[in-house]
């Protein structure tokens, strides 16, 4: 080896008994002429690099192939998943047709506008003023009306404003008022929130919480209005469905039920082709159809939640004219 | 699908989605970065600050944004890529690039003058420098895209608009926490919530473990 | 014969101050060439001049004859043909071997011969068993020796040293100044070399040359310099520096 000895020279220096052997000129390998410096480094990211291009081209790949597979997007309310009906009901559409359904849960309006935009193939809501509406502009294919479950009023076991078994949510609602019983409401601006207001309107009064007291905005979903009322002690409108759902671990019982202004319709639309070009239609229009059928409709007459059936089977079949 | 494999599904979800959107963040923020650090150009101060306003934008304006670009009615509507991971990605990555460009910028500017001095006289030129600043910064560089995947893996604005949260296809961990405490499953959420937590806390002894080891 | 480096007429001005006045100098093949002066007077400006760091405001700057304007491709290359080595080693956040290869890397010359390159410089300054070791956690004396080695391997045609030991102990001026020697003696490098310390400039320097106010007072053989200089003021200056 060229490589000599480390030695002391005698003179308190440590430099090498061998000088610097000529090598000759330095040879120049690297095609371009200034090649970045810290080779590992420059590794480092090239190889960042081409991981990025292989993630980004096998998320391309997946989503292509996905694409393909067999599926619609529906969009709907956040009620329809909270008790638990969409989990229960689309598998079994999925094993009679071969089609699955990827929900998207959102509020009634935004579920109505993300099928305005083409982002889905059909949309189910509670809602027949705004889905009317929707049909007279032309973004629905047609419309079937499905099921139908009701909003009720829940309360504390005490009753402190009197209303266990009233079959009128008005004169319900004006007892909590009269007695200022504790009231949570959801204040979202969510299909319940509206028909809370709505009887509020019936009552002829409109609660503000900075006046009353009694009067709590909880701003959020069912299922978390209805853990705060329980905890506080409070009444609620709720959607019959989530409550059975989480009936047991709350501590509300159902004060009214059964009030004809509290039904709530249920409706599917498939998005219509016409205006939307991009939507799988002939498969929105099976769904549709499955859900007024014997086969559907019986499905969910037997969803049972807290021992309970929270929806009724009430099918008009709207698309069945549709070639 | 079992609640286990459902977990994991939901956690191999994020650290996908998350993961993928850093990478590009590296790869595209670290060197643009030092390119406006080092590199005079008409209009960098104000690129600069733009970069460093960006580091605190709001997950879910970019989320609305994206939305909005990749919906059928929007001008990117063609690739279909609303409520799928690939959006949920594109997304995500303009969250993570101003964060890992910002940082780089404040690391590679901190890199000492005589440094650069010192590499002229050894031959380097503009674009070598720059790959010798990035290395000499490498410390607060990987700091910049630890922080950017901490800020992909817990944001939720913008997954779950761009996502829709659907189940077995588009949820992640802190869209499926959003889910989870919108139903009152306070248990199912928090068990969700440790686990994220313990990505980030990994992903940040990591980091320690590189320091330590003198390799930065 | 064309000298190497040669200065024309050079003045600079930084902040309105003028500080270099006109600077006529000539450096040889091979030689190694002393700038001294008071502190301040310009000659590290010089250095960074000749080094094609800073443009002059007037005069030229000729590379074996050739002039280039500092900030082209043409300075880069000239640059590349040059080393410099300063008072503070600035090591990189690297290996001892990383920081030697560095110029290399930046010629793009083959790994298999940086190796070989670098593990002889070091040897060279004695650091091969600390050549895995982190450059920054070594000592001011170990890593002034990088540096050195850094520039050596490059075997540049030009060597610049500015103020290259002042920071050090005498142990390692002594190794440092050697090393020197020894390189212009096997390389045949030109060196010029700023230092404030005259007992160094002797030691080192074949010719020197006295910076005063802006200008060369005197430019010749180190000992005529120093034994026998013409100038009043440069024997004033003399005097005086050589006092410790």
């Amino acid at each position: 080896m060229w490589l000599s000895r480390v030695r002391d020279d005698g003179r308190g220096s440590f430099i090498t008994g061998h000088g610097l052997p000529d090598l000759g000129p330095m040879s120049r390998i690297h095609r371009t002429p200034r090649p970045l410096p810290w080779p590992g480094f420059v590794t480092a990211w090239r190889a960042a690099f081409g991981l990025s291009l292989l993630l980004v081209a096998a998320g391309l790949a997946v989503t292509l192939a996905s694409s393909s597979e067999a599926y619609i997007v529906l969009a709907t309310t956040t009620s329809t998943r909270d008790s638990g009906l969409l989990d229960y009901l689309l598998p079994e559409f999925s094993r009679d047709s071969g089609i699955g359904v990827r929900y998207v849960a959102v509020g009634t309006g935004q579920a109505l506008d993300v099928a305005r935009r083409g982002d889905a193939d059909i949309v189910m809501v509670h809602a027949p003023a705004i889905e009317l509406d929707f049909m007279a502009q032309g973004h629905g294919l047609c419309r079937s009306r499905v099921m139908r479950n009701e909003f009720i009023v829940v309360g504390p076991a005490s009753d402190p404003a009197g209303i266990r078994g009233l079959t009128n949510a008005t004169a319900a609602f004006a007892r909590i008022l009269s007695s200022r019983a504790l009231f949570v409401s959801r204040a979202d601006n969510s299909g319940t929130h509206i028909m809370e207001r709505t009887i509020w309107g019936w009552v002829n009064y409109t609660p503000d919480p900075d006046v009353d007291s009694w009067y709590r905005e909880a701003g959020s979903g069912m299922a978390a209005t209805l853990e705060v009322s329980s905890q506080l002690g409070g009444y609620t409108l709720s959607d019959n469905g989530t409550f059975l759902v989480r009936r047991s671990s709350l501590d509300l019982e159902v004060d009214v039920q059964n009030d004809p202004p509290l039904q709530n319709l249920y409706s599917v639309i498939p998005v219509n082709p016409a205006l939307h070009p991009n939507v799988k239609s002939s498969w929105a229009l099976g769904f549709a159809r499955w859900l007024v059928s014997p086969r559907g409709q019986g499905l969910i007459g037997n969803y049972t939640a807290g021992g309970e059936q929270p929806f009724h089977p009430e099918a008009q079949d709207g698309c069945g004219h549709v070639g | 699908m079992s609640v286990d494999a459902e977990v994991l599904q939901i956690v191999g979800l994020s650290l996908l989605v998350a993961g993928t959107s850093t990478l590009i963040g590296f790869v595209v923020g670290a060197p643009l970065g030092a390119l406006i650090a080092l590199k005079e150009f008409p209009g960098r101060n104000f690129v600069r600050t733009l970069a460093f306003t960006f580091y605190g934008f709001p997950p879910v304006l970019a989320g609305l944004l994206v939305f909005l670009l990749l919906s059928r009615d929007g001008p990117l509507g063609a690739l279909g890529w609303l409520f799928t991971p690939i959006g949920m990605v594109i997304a995500q990555t303009f969250l993570v690039i101003p964060i890992v460009m910002g940082l780089t910028i404040s690391a590679v500017m901190a890199v000492e003058r005589r440094l650069h001095e010192t590499a002229r006289t050894l031959g380097a030129d503009d674009r070598q420098w720059r790959a010798t600043a990035l290395h000499e910064a490498r410390l607060g560089v990987v700091t910049a895209v630890m922080v950017g995947f901490g800020r992909a893996v817990s944001e939720v604005g913008a997954v779950l608009i761009v996502g829709g949260n659907i189940r077995g296809h588009t949820r992640v961990l802190t869209t499926a926490i959003v889910l989870e405490t919108s139903q009152a499953h306070y248990l199912e959420a928090t068990v969700l919530g440790v686990i994220l937590f313990g990505i980030a806390f990994a992903v940040f002894a990591v980091l320690q473990r590189l320091q330590g080891r003198g390799v930065l | 014969m064309i000298p190497p480096l040669s200065l024309h007429g050079v003045r600079k001005s930084f902040g309105g101050k003028e500080v270099l006045r006109g600077i006529d100098a000539g450096i040889s093949a091979g030689e190694i060439f002393a700038i001294v002066g008071p502190s301040g007077v310009g000659k590290t400006t010089t250095l960074r001049l000749l080094d094609l760091l800073d443009a002059p405001d007037s005069g030229e700057i000729r590379f074996h004859g050739a002039s280039v304007s500092v900030g082209s491709p043409a300075a880069l290359d000239q640059r590349r043909r040059m080393a410099m080595i300063m008072q503070n080693p600035s090591t990189f956040r690297a290996t001892v071997f990383e920081n030697v290869a560095y110029g290399l890397w930046l010629r793009g010359v083959d790994p298999r011969e940086i190796r070989v390159r670098v593990f002889q410089a070091l040897a060279f300054v004695g650091l091969l068993e600390a050549a895995g070791q982190r450059a920054d956690r070594l000592s001011g004396g170990e890593q002034q020796r990088i540096a050195f080695a850094r520039a050596a391997v490059l075997r540049p045609e030009v060597l610049f040293l500015d103020e290259f030991t002042a920071n050090l102990d005498p142990g390692n001026v002594r190794l440092l100044e050697q090393a020197v020697l020894r390189h212009r003696r096997e390389a045949g490098s030109t060196i010029v070399i700023v230092t404030h310390n005259l007992f160094q400039a002797r030691r080192l320097a074949d010719r020197v040359g006295v910076l005063l106010e802006g200008r060369l007072a005197e430019v010749g053989p180190a000992r005529d310099i120093f034994e026998a200089s013409q100038t009043p003021e440069v024997r004033a200056f003399l005097s005086g520096e050589m006092a410790y």
